[in-house]
């Protein structure tokens, strides 16, 4: 019911929206909780366990009951908080945890089953027979329990992340947070004030009060304008701090676009901040608690100060007859301000027995509300005054308890909170969060007068933190009400009396935790589900500890809290991970003959972040393999070429470069001679491989060096942690040059051929022999000449500057299709290098040691380097070892896979049997048979024994000859050819 | 999670690649035996408190960190450059 | 006889305009990582001598925008750009060319700012990174240079295989902060 004249809601501004399929109006700047109840409608949700009907409870972030889902289709978004949610043209909202309707909710069956539905009810009940919990006992309770659901459809909105920095925080924008962003603002610190509301002001929106002699909500307006105009604040309103991390590190979420439709493309519906902050003031206010009593959770039934927000931020009451009940002063302006408005006032229920009121409305001095009547909507209530029960009618009643500031942020970083008897609530422990300070309600600072003294004091503070002058300011005049509490957690009583509502847990439940021992608060907790999902407890955590502690008659200081962690309050994984979707999650890294290849028509294969041709499809090719095959035939019959930019390039210059490298690679660089390239190995300091290479002296201290194109990080950072952490005293310089040179391998008995045509000085066996290296000239271009082979055949890299690249790809390929051959692809290279038993990361995998792959003896003997020394101890030199050996199958079966086992001939495939597996296959066109590399025990001792290969994925069973590894040109003749 | 790079001022996490416990700074020569050897790779105290750590600025300035932090508290109490530290141990 | 044509790292990709904020390629010519080997004093007036740019202190860049200009790109390292390098710098540090491993980029506009703080985890604001001022960081998930050229105005490097990913991350950013403006 809108109540004339009250409330901040724009009356001129009408907006339509939709609730459970029905049409609503509200005004601009509602509420999907204010406007349904402005519309009359105050059964908004279902409970998670009993299904009992329920209406808000609150008017902000912490609601417990009217949880809905927004949106239609893969856009929708569960379990967003009625009293959070603003109203926008065209909005539509949905009930949740309901079958088939809010209204007609059959799953409320389970409200008559509720004497066996407490605490620990599911785990006495489903233990046996076993096998039932996932197909019977856990689906139906998946169906019946629960909240909102997700669609199953990629989300289709989009998510930003950003990166804030300040000199101070200021968490939430109440008259303690506006009060301490004013004065450290004013001051010049660089602020940034963060609100989770629409509408920063707090309570000052919510409450009828002066402010030097306005309205509070004018007042604060006029705080968060001078705020706006100032160059060194940001002010973000519908942004909430969500936790509170290591070195001033603070997440934070805002809702970008998520109180409007009809988003432009690109829009992002929320964006996560990480906000930096040197110091931060917590200022973010208190959340009132409900008393707990039988049937306190119907409809109708809310606590004291939503009641008034309702009343006084959007003009609505929540009911026509109001009654209060409440153990504090506070609650009291609920009725002052409903009676001011012209509702009617049935009685305010006070638990002490001193109440000072001159009220016209009846005050219960010494009384207790212990019961509610109604179905889905309160009706009355029962209540006891002076040992008799009197029932009242009224469709509204709002209660307190009390209020608990909000000390969540705190206690973040695994600070606890300290008990203050005289408010009977925990507030902050200083220092708890290293450069927060708080301010305010959040530590107990109820008043007005004292939010802004806090937020003055927090302020100053942090100003001589940072070395400025705070201004000199009288603080505004202001209420400065005592608060005057006196515990009142649960009226005793039958029945359930509500505690956690989302969770549906009740003060049975405690009580019956810790009947079964269930003691600590933390026992409690997981026993009883009490603080659990959306609201986190933000409603029930202390009394339902105050309960405990009576129940254990241990006092609530000694049964201390659960821990607050982080988020505050929900933040979809979408926000999260906000700046990772599609595209953004990782970089994409193109080579230089990327778009040639993509215009070949070849797919292409992630390696890390880069992309590499798989293979170069031609016309009337169907299979990979038909593609595959051809090009391993230009290479090993004419000429292929292959884009091999990817490796990693290392230049390393210096007086000590040949120093470094002696030390990081197994065998000598030292004596390697300027234009010569000879192959590498490196191992861990553990003794195992890490990568393999080659090295180039392009002068006396002069190198470059390759790494796998898997491995190029890794080996960089472990230069430099040579260089720097293990040898700083030499003179070295370590740049990479993957990016700078496009490199391609030309490869085949034509790849001379091919190169004459293209260099401006042609070469011969003489002046460019196998493993030479130097300066050349391609086309007019400055280029690098290496021969190596990963092929086993004649061939080159050749490499230019990158902006080339492209054009030196198609020139390459267009002249290698001329000599009858053509671009290779990864497939054909992994072929290529598997004939010759040249190995790559699938050999050297992390377990395997030099000794392993047979190359033990490149290890120096006559200088020191990583790896060596634990290289040598006796179980890294076992002959047993499962060590490199090649695979050639001789049975009927002849395909082999990778990941296959192998055992001997006759034996019974299982783990025991086990004597080593398959690491790399390929088909051979050469041979026209599958080749592989592999590890068997004691493995080059075995050649031309018959073994047994199973790979139990696959359903392979194949029997296999071991050999040598390397299948094709073992003299090595056709590279030095 | 914040440290202060020597060179580059305060930055974020992410920007910083952790290795492990800076003992690795002090290689044992190659014939010092099994035990040291042992120590200097495998055997890791597990402190709650202090610890010393290897950190490199890798999407940053490069420089190896030698950081001391607290496991408990989370106060990163000194970033030193690995090199200093390293020329200091000889 | 055949030529190689040269291609630039977004070309086909550049410029794009979002909401005031210009992103377009920056041809910065030849670009030479120079590694400190001996004395810094001793390179900066080497460098100083060959090319009037001292080597820049950390996090800072030296020479005028357009010319010769010095970057600071890590630890004893620095970027030589737009000439290349003097023989006399080699008695002093490791000279590598690098003008053609990255990919530059300028992005200008009002928000800017806005825009490189939805990517680049450091306070880019002006009162905290003035012109001359730069840093290796992060763009997105990609290892950076991040130099302010002017009050709006930055220069951006990254490896010049992510050309793509750098365009695509600076547009979604542009885009995002563009669909704010005038709101809220």
């Amino acid at each position: 019911m809108r109540i004339r004249g009250k409330g901040l809601v724009d009356r001129s501004d009408t907006v339509t929206f939709r609730f459970d399929g029905r049409s609503y109006d509200g005004f601009a700047g509602d509420t999907v909780a204010s406007a349904l109840l402005a519309n009359g409608v105050r059964l908004m949700g279902r409970s998670f366990k009993y299904h009992r009907p329920r209406g808000v409870l609150t008017a902000g972030s912490e609601e417990p009951n009217a949880l809905v889902t927004v949106g239609i289709g893969a856009a929708a978004e569960p379990n967003v908080r009625a009293t959070t949610q603003e109203i926008f043209e065209g909005l539509e909202v949905r009930s949740q945890n309901a079958w088939p309707s809010l209204d007609l909710d059959l799953l409320a069956v389970n409200n008559l089953f509720a004497p066996w539905l407490g605490a620990g009810f599911y785990y006495k009940t489903f233990m046996w027979p076993k096998a039932f919990w996932e197909r019977v006992y856990e689906p139906v309770i998946r169906r019946a329990a629960g909240l909102g659901g997700l669609s199953g459809e990629p989300d289709p909105d989009t998510y930003e992340r950003a990166f804030a920095f300040c000199d101070v925080l200021v968490i939430g924008a109440g008259p303690a947070g506006l009060m301490a962003a004013l004065t450290a603002a004013r001051a010049g610190a660089d602020v940034i004030i963060a609100d989770e509301d629409a509408r920063p002001g707090g309570r000052l929106n919510a409450e009828v009060l002066e402010i030097d002699g306005e309205p509070g909500h004018v007042w604060a307006a006029r705080a968060v304008a001078e705020l706006e105009s100032m160059r060194n604040v940001r002010v973000m309103s519908r942004t909430t701090v969500t936790g509170a991390y290591d070195q001033g590190t603070f997440g934070a979420l805002e809702r970008v676009n998520q109180h409007r439709g009809g988003r432009g493309d690109g829009a992002p519906l929320a964006c996560f901040w990480r906000i930096v902050a040197k110091h931060s003031i917590l200022a973010a206010g208190a959340i009132e608690r409900p008393v707990a009593f039988q049937n306190n959770d119907r409809p109708g039934i809310m606590t004291a100060g939503a009641v008034r927000a309702y009343l006084n931020r959007w003009g609505v009451s929540p009911g026509r007859a109001v009654t209060v009940f409440a153990n504090n002063d506070d609650a009291h302006r609920t009725a002052q301000d409903m009676t001011a408005a012209g509702v009617r006032v049935a009685a305010v229920i006070d638990s002490r027995a001193e109440v000072r009121s001159t009220a016209e409305y009846p005050v219960y001095r010494n009384a207790q509300v212990s019961n509610s009547q109604g179905g889905k909507e309160l009706e009355s209530i029962s209540i006891l005054v002076n040992g008799k029960t009197e029932k009242i009618q009224t469709d509204c009643l709002a209660m307190s308890g009390g209020w608990n500031p909000s000390v969540h942020l705190t206690c973040h970083m695994n600070g606890r909170p300290t008990w203050r008897a005289d408010i009977q609530a925990f507030v902050p422990t200083e220092g708890a969060v290293p450069g927060m300070t708080t301010a305010g309600a959040c530590r107990g600072s109820f008043s007005t007068h004292g939010c802004l003294a806090d937020g003055v004091a927090a302020a100053r503070q942090v100003l001589d933190a940072l070395g400025k002058k705070a201004p000199d300011s009288a603080l505004p005049q202001t209420e400065d009400a005592p608060y005057n509490l006196a515990p009142l957690w649960a009226v005793a009583g039958k029945g359930r009396a509500w505690l956690d509502f989302q969770n549906d847990v009740c003060v049975k439940d405690v009580k019956q935790a810790v009947v079964e021992n269930f003691r600590s608060v933390e026992h409690m907790k997981r026993y009883t589900t009490q603080g659990m999902a959306t609201d986190q407890g933000k409603n029930s955590n202390v009394a339902a500890l105050a309960v405990l502690a009576d129940a254990t008659g241990r006092g609530i200081p000694k049964t201390g809290t659960t821990t607050f962690r982080p988020p505050y309050s929900p933040v979809s994984i979408a926000a999260m991970g906000a700046g990772a979707q599609g595209q953004g999650f990782a970089p994409q890294r193109f080579t230089t003959s990327h778009r040639a290849g993509i215009a070949a028509g070849a797919p292409m294969i992630e390696t890390g972040l880069w992309y590499r041709p798989s293979y170069f499809p031609k016309p009337g090719e169907k299979t990979w393999r038909q593609s595959c095959d051809r090009e391993v035939g230009h290479v090993r019959n004419a000429v292929g070429v292959c884009d091999v930019s990817t490796l990693g390039k290392i230049d390393i210059q210096g007086p000590d470069a040949a120093a470094l490298l002696d030390l990081v690679y197994v065998n000598t660089f030292s004596t390697l001679k300027v234009g010569r390239v000879r192959y590498g190995l490196m191992l861990r300091e553990d003794g195992t491989v890490m990568d393999d290479g080659t090295c180039a002296r392009l002068g006396m201290t002069h190198f470059v060096i390759t790494t796998t194109t898997a491995a190029a990080g890794t080996v960089m950072r472990h230069l430099e942690f040579v260089a720097q952490c293990l040898r700083p005293e030499w003179r070295g310089a370590m740049t990479s040059t993957t990016e700078q040179w496009a490199q391609f391998a030309v490869a085949g008995p034509r790849s001379r051929d091919l190169l004459n045509g293209l260099l401006d000085a042609p070469i011969d066996n003489d002046t460019w022999p196998f493993m030479a290296c130097g300066d050349v000239s391609v086309l007019g271009v400055a280029a690098r000449l290496f021969r190596v082979s990963f092929s086993g055949e004649h061939a080159y890299e050749i490499a230019v500057g990158a902006r080339y690249g492209e054009a030196l790809f198609r020139e390459l390929v267009a002249r290698a299709e001329g000599l009858g051959g053509g671009a290779y692809g990864m497939e054909a290279m992994n072929v290529l290098r598997i004939e010759k038993g040249f190995i790559t990361h699938a050999e050297i995998h992390g377990r395997t040691t030099a000794f392993d792959v047979g190359m033990g003896a490149m290890i120096s003997a006559t200088k020191d380097c990583i790896g060596k020394v634990m290289a040598a101890r006796p179980g890294l030199m076992d002959r047993d070892r499962e060590r490199l050996v090649g695979f050639k199958p001789t049975g009927a079966v002849k395909q082999l896979s990778a990941g296959a086992h192998v055992f001997a001939a006759g034996m019974e495939a299982t783990r025991e049997n086990d004597q080593g597996y398959i690491t790399s296959v390929g088909f051979s066109p050469s041979y026209e048979t599958y080749v592989g590399l592999g590890f068997v025990k004691s493995g080059p001792e075995r050649y031309g024994e018959v073994m047994r290969v199973v790979d139990h994925l696959r359903e392979l069973d194949v029997e296999v000859e071991i050999c040598p590894p390397v299948f094709v040109d073992p003299e090595g003749r056709r590279a030095r050819g | 999670m914040r440290l202060d790079c020597p060179i580059c001022g305060s930055r974020d996490r992410r920007e910083f690649y952790y290795q492990g416990d800076a003992v690795l700074l002090e290689r044992p020569a190659p014939d010092a035996g099994a035990a040291a050897w042992d120590g200097y790779l495998h055997l890791r105290a597990n402190p709650a408190g202090e610890t010393r750590d290897l950190w490199l600025h890798e999407s940053g300035c490069g420089a190896w960190l030698v950081v001391t932090r607290n496991t408990v508290t989370h106060a990163v109490e000194s970033v030193e450059l690995a090199s200093r530290v390293k020329e200091g141990l000889r | 006889m055949a030529e190689l044509k040269a291609r630039m790292p977004c070309e086909g990709l550049l410029p794009l305009t979002f909401g005031g904020v210009n992103l377009d390629e920056a041809d910065l010519g030849v670009m030479t990582s120079v590694v400190l080997l001996g004395e810094e004093a001793a390179l900066s007036s080497a460098l100083s001598d060959a090319h009037g740019v001292g080597f820049p202190k950390a996090n800072r860049t030296s020479g005028k925008g357009g010319g010769v200009r010095c970057i600071w790109f890590g630890q004893r390292q620095a970027m030589l750009v737009g000439t290349a390098p003097a023989d006399a710098l080699q008695e002093h540090a490791a000279l590598v060319d690098q003008s053609d491993g990255w990919c530059a980029v300028t992005v200008e506009g009002e928000d800017v700012e806005q825009v490189l703080e939805r990517l680049v985890p450091i306070d880019v604001r002006r009162m905290h990174f003035k012109r001359g001022y730069t840093a290796r960081t992060q763009v997105g998930h990609m290892s950076a240079s991040v130099t302010r050229t002017g009050p709006r105005a930055f220069l951006i490097l990254v490896f010049r295989s992510m050309a793509a990913s750098l365009v695509h991350e600076l547009g979604q950013a542009m885009r995002a902060v563009a669909s704010r403006r005038g709101e809220g």
